[in-house]
């Protein structure tokens, strides 16, 4: 009680003293850095989020051949989710002679919830976003579906019994599929007009599917509710498993802005503790002090808690104002890009970074503080009097415990935070290992060099114990900023890649071979460059290494669904540029022998298939036998036609088979689009471009957060090079005043600080750049499935970057000291 | 009121176990002045810091004001400390972030004691710097350190205060004046002294001195006035 007294009573002269600035300003930094983080990931990952439900039109997506059961509504408007109900079946539909194959699917008001449906008045024509469903006796039609039909807007179509008016040319639905398995172009309607046409009948193959959105734990409890009912035929989606590219861009945005969160944490963390430490080591003389005059040492830890926590507290109370600046500001500057219809922050980014920063505190000044209960009191006598050092273990335990609770909280991804941890820890460890052995080197060799570089040199070599934390401090502030500067230059490359100018926004399918030649010759018309026709044969398996697919227990839902439906199957000499073989060997180019399959390499996982073993086909009634020769990975964010399946050359010679193109059509281009679908009414044009700009709505999004967080987590590694700086700063002022006034020049002792923090700043840049790239290496390609890009540009400009950062704080930091009339110094205390 | 006996004293270093410290025994009475004399390295500030419980003698046993200190632990003796002891410094020793008044108030604040701000300003005026108290240590001379460190050692009325080369950092005019001051306030609050010093005038003044040479008592002699 009455050290808590005593606490409070005397924070106020530490506050004036101006000694503990370097605390105060450490937390309030990481609490700004943590609040902006932790808003912008809110924000951007929320409106990232929205975006890639579009896919869904709905935040969750229920999918059933049996009609929903009432239930399942009731549950939704129980949890006052927005709900709609779509129908969906193959139906041949007529206008006047023509007829054609379509997907029918009727809709209810309400479609759809995520995202906006497009239509445009003509065929090709402009098109505008459509607020409402097709009304009641009007369809929207695919323009594929017109082509085929030879429609325009405005004429009849009969959809089983019923006669319904072509309102609108149906451009884009969110849920649309970019695959070629719903080779049908999309007529929708409306649910209402749906029993009239009489044909959802007993034994109908309609697909019925629930939408859902709404707030996100709504959504949540919703699922929670209905999950344990649920029949096993009904297909669940949430954006989690929905494999889009769209999705695949926030999955990736998400993940970097919870390794942002997770970096600018661990960054605060070492500002703190640095900050601690010189809290703990600056009061040493003063408890020593205070005990010689009685103190006990529990009245010397409670007094050092409490105004640690009272520090914490006003930092903490600074730091949430900035945050909160900064998210009014951000607010303001991201207003279009975020979209607006999202509940408001609140304050919780800014509760959580306040929480965050204390638990740090805590965690990390508690060895500190431990050390200080036991300072010895013989020090008021015998100043190099010191306590024995607090136990690494405790150290280690403490500080990692605190992180470890932070981080668990911050983020679910486990890969993400045992590759993040564990990789910090090794590399302060091989940082802490150098640090001591450039003590060691430096404390043997220091003659024959001028006063600076020796003054500089002898100060790393004397402060052992406290150069080789810095060198820690200063080397894993250098690995987290640089390891987020590689990965975040993967992943802006990575969609950079996908936001190709070329990127293909066009796909023809359903081409027969006799029809290359006279569409290739239409875009030569049209000054369009010639596409590749990538051939595509359809078959069922039936056998894999002669069991039935039938009888086989697959891993997964997706592998038994894959196996049970037609395959599209394609076959190549050369393996495409956006594949890469991840086990086995893709064949010679001449390759003329037993039939091979070249396998995606998650449907391999999906389907259990391993190398070696032999797969039966049907197609068109005739079997034929493959042996699996490799594994695939690739690469669906390049909107180039891929396959699961890809064959060997002469293997489909013979079979059936349409072919498929992909290709870039400027705006001003599509006109041939409509001629192709006039000439060859068979023909589909599937147009990618809405996708394509959704996809580049995400990236865009992704960029500015990930940019944007970048820099924040930058100031908080900024201050950590600060914070280890200012450790030193006390001993440097009295040092440089001797040198002084000894009659060294202030230059020349300028320049043994700058040789010193050079000498650290190498070491630890050095260290960083190699421990960087490693673990950048392991979360681009492990975590985000982004290839590696090994720059060494980047690495000598981190490098550099990095020395001229520690040196540069170690000027700005040093130079008061230096400046400092050395009388003033040497007179105190 | 201060004992010492068998007071030994050894530490371990590089080059091996040293003794500082050899079997030193006295006792020093209520209101007595004590000066201990001895060269440089004699264990003088080794002796003073033991009699004052910062440290642990390697065997033999130190009793203050009734209580044993070589039984208690270290926050038992900060007990005694707290309410029994003074201490002045050769480096002063003042707390660089509080100002003058705030350093005297440190010791009657550890005691919670009623109107430490009061009484603290009290001594600050006996010692003569009342101008200064809201002076922080490096504004302030040697002799003024000095005198505040004084003005906080007798600030809880101490039963027994250990002055350890009061006077080294400070000329012989200024170190003059501190001495005199520190008796002055000793024998108004009649508490016992246990001066370290080098010099033998200062000695002179004391009622008592003992020698140290090589951490062995040599002497042990009452000054006849
Ligand atoms: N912890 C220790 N480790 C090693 N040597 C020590 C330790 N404490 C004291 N000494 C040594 O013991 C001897 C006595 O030290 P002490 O400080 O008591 O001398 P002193 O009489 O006060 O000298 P001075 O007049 O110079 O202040 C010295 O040689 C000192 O170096
Ligand atoms: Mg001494």
């Amino acid at each position: 009680m009455k050290a808590i007294v005593y606490a409070i009573r005397t924070i106020g002269r530490e506050l004036r003293s101006g000694e503990v600035l370097v605390l105060l300003s450490a937390v309030a930094l990481a609490v700004a850095a943590l609040t902006a983080v932790g808003f912008l990931t809110d924000r951007i990952g929320k409106a990232v989020a929205r975006q890639a439900n579009e896919v869904l039109a709905a935040d969750l997506r229920l999918r059933s051949p049996e009609p929903l059961p009432a239930e399942w509504l009731e549950a939704a408007e129980r949890f006052e989710l927005e709900t709609a109900e779509t129908q969906n079946f193959p139906s041949v539909v007529f206008a006047g002679d023509e007829s054609s194959l379509a997907n029918v699917k009727a809709v209810s008001a309400g479609y759809p919830l995520r995202g906006k449906v497009r239509t445009a008045n003509r065929l090709f024509g402009d098109q505008q976003e459509a607020n409402d469903i097709p009304p009641a006796g009007s369809v929207w039609a695919d323009g594929a579906l017109m082509a085929r039909l030879n429609a325009s807007v405005g004429d009849t179509i009969s959809v089983g019994e019923s006669d319904l008016r072509i309102d609108a040319v149906l451009t884009y639905r969110p849920d649309q599929s970019i695959g070629f398995a719903s080779l049908a172009p999309t007529v929708l309607l409306n649910l209402n007009d749906l029993p009239a046409t009489n044909l959802v009948k007993e034994g109908s193959r309609v697909g019925y599917a629930l939408l859902v959105a709404g707030r996100e734990s709504d959504v949540d409890d919703f699922y929670a509710d209905v999950e344990d009912d649920l029949p096993e035929s009904v297909r669940v989606r949430n954006r989690e498993d929905s494999s889009e590219s769209a999705a695949n861009a926030s999955a990736r945005a998400q993940k970097f802005l919870s390794l942002t969160a997770v970096i600018s944490l661990l960054l605060s963390a070492v500002a703190i503790a640095m900050s601690a430490r010189r809290f703990a080591h600056r009061r040493m003389d003063t408890v020593a002090l205070m005990k010689s005059l009685g103190a006990s040492q529990q009245f010397v830890i409670t007094a050092a808690t409490v105004q640690l926590l009272l520090l914490g507290i006003v930092g903490v109370c600074v730091g949430s104002l900035i945050g909160f600046a900064a998210e009014k500001i951000l607010t303001s500057m991201l207003a279009d890009l975020i979209a607006n219809d999202l509940p408001p922050p609140g304050l919780q980014p800014v509760f959580l970074a306040a929480g965050s920063a204390l638990i740090l505190l805590i965690g990390f000044a508690m060895p500190s503080l431990i050390q200080l209960r036991n300072a010895p009191p013989l020090r008021v006598l015998r100043h190099d009097e010191m306590p024995p050092a607090p136990s690494r273990l405790l150290v280690a335990g403490t500080s990692l415990l605190a992180v470890a609770a932070m981080l668990y909280s911050a983020i679910g991804d486990a890969r993400l935070l045992l590759y993040v941890l564990g990789g910090m820890l090794g590399v302060s460890i091989v940082l802490y290992a150098t640090g001591r052995l450039l003590v060691a080197l430096l404390g043997r060799s220091r003659g024959g060099v001028g006063i600076a570089w020796r003054y500089g040199l002898a100060n790393v070599a004397r402060r052992g114990r406290a150069s080789a934390v810095q060198v820690v401090a200063f080397g894993l502030g250098l690995t987290v900023l640089l390891l987020l500067t590689f990965v975040r230059t993967d992943l802006l490359k990575g969609w950079q890649q996908t936001l190709d100018e070329n990127a293909p926004n066009s796909f023809l399918i359903n081409i027969q071979a006799h029809e290359r030649d006279p569409i290739a010759e239409i875009f030569a018309r049209n000054e369009i460059g010639a596409p590749d026709f990538v051939p595509m044969v359809r078959g069922r398996m039936t056998t894999i290494d002669g069991d039935d697919v039938k009888d086989i227990e697959f891993p997964t839902e997706d592998g038994k669904w894959m196996a049970n439906r037609e395959a599209n199957l394609t076959w190549a000499a050369k393996l495409s540029e956006t594949n890469d073989i991840v086990s086995g060997d893709w064949w010679p180019e001449d390759y003329q022998g037993d039939p091979l399959v070249s396998i995606e390499e998650e449907a391999a996982a999906d389907l259990g298939v391993e190398l070696g073993q032999k797969l039966t086909f049907t197609i068109a009634g005739q079997e034929i036998q493959l042996t699996v020769a490799s594994f695939r990975e690739v690469n669906w964010d390049s909107f180039k036609p891929n396959f699961f399946m890809v064959l060997s050359p002469g293997a489909l010679d013979g079979f059936p088979a349409t072919f498929v193109a992909s290709l870039k059509v400027q705006a001003e281009e599509r006109g041939a689009l409509l001629e192709i679908a006039r000439a060859h009414p068979s023909v589909s044009v599937i147009d990618l471009e809405s996708i394509l700009q959704q996809v580049k709505g995400i990236i865009e999004k992704a960029t500015l957060a990930v940019q944007a967080v970048f820099i924040f987590t930058l100031a908080a590694g900024i201050a950590v090079l600060f914070a280890a700086v200012q450790s030193t700063i006390d001993e440097r002022r009295f040092e440089s005043a001797m040198l002084r006034a000894l009659g060294v020049q202030r230059g020349t002792v300028l320049f043994g600080v700058l040789t010193e923090f050079a000498a650290l700043g190498l070491v630890a840049g050095f260290l960083a750049a190699a421990g960087a790239s490693i673990l950048a290496w392991l979360i681009s390609t492990r975590v985000f499935e982004l290839e590696y890009s090994f720059s060494p540009l980047l690495w000598s400009l981190g490098l550099g970057g990095g020395i001229l950062l520690v040196c540069l704080s170690g000027y700005v930091a040093a130079r008061g000291a230096i400046n400092a009339p050395p009388a003033d110094v040497l007179r105190a205390a | 009121m201060l004992a010492a006996n068998n007071v030994s004293k050894q530490v371990i270093s590089p080059e091996g176990g040293l003794t500082i410290l050899s079997e030193v025994s006295f006792e020093i009475d209520y209101g007595e002045s004590v000066a201990i004399v001895g060269a440089s390295g004699a264990g003088k500030s080794t002796l003073l810091a033991l009699l004052a419980g910062l440290d642990l003698p390697t065997s033999g046993s130190i009793q203050l004001d009734g209580n044993v200190l070589t039984d208690l632990d270290e926050d038992g003796r900060a007990r005694v400390r707290a309410a029994s002891v003074g201490f002045v410094f050769q480096s002063f020793h003042l707390v660089p972030s509080l100002n003058a008044l705030e350093n005297v108030m440190l010791p009657l604040e550890l005691g919670a004691a009623e109107n430490a701000r009061k009484k603290a300003a009290d001594i600050i005026s006996q010692v003569g710097l009342s101008e200064r108290g809201r002076h922080y240590p490096a504004q302030l001379s040697g002799g003024e350190k000095q005198r505040v460190a004084i003005a906080r050692a007798f600030a809880t009325e101490p039963a027994v205060l250990f002055a350890d080369e009061p006077t080294g950092n400070l000329d012989s005019k200024t170190g003059e004046n501190i001495m005199q001051l520190m008796f002055d306030l000793n024998r108004n609050s009649s508490a016992t002294l246990v001066l370290v010093t080098h010099d033998q005038s200062l000695a002179g003044r004391c009622d008592r001195i003992l020698s140290l040479d090589a951490g062995a008592l040599v002497s042990d002699e009452k000054v006849r006035r």
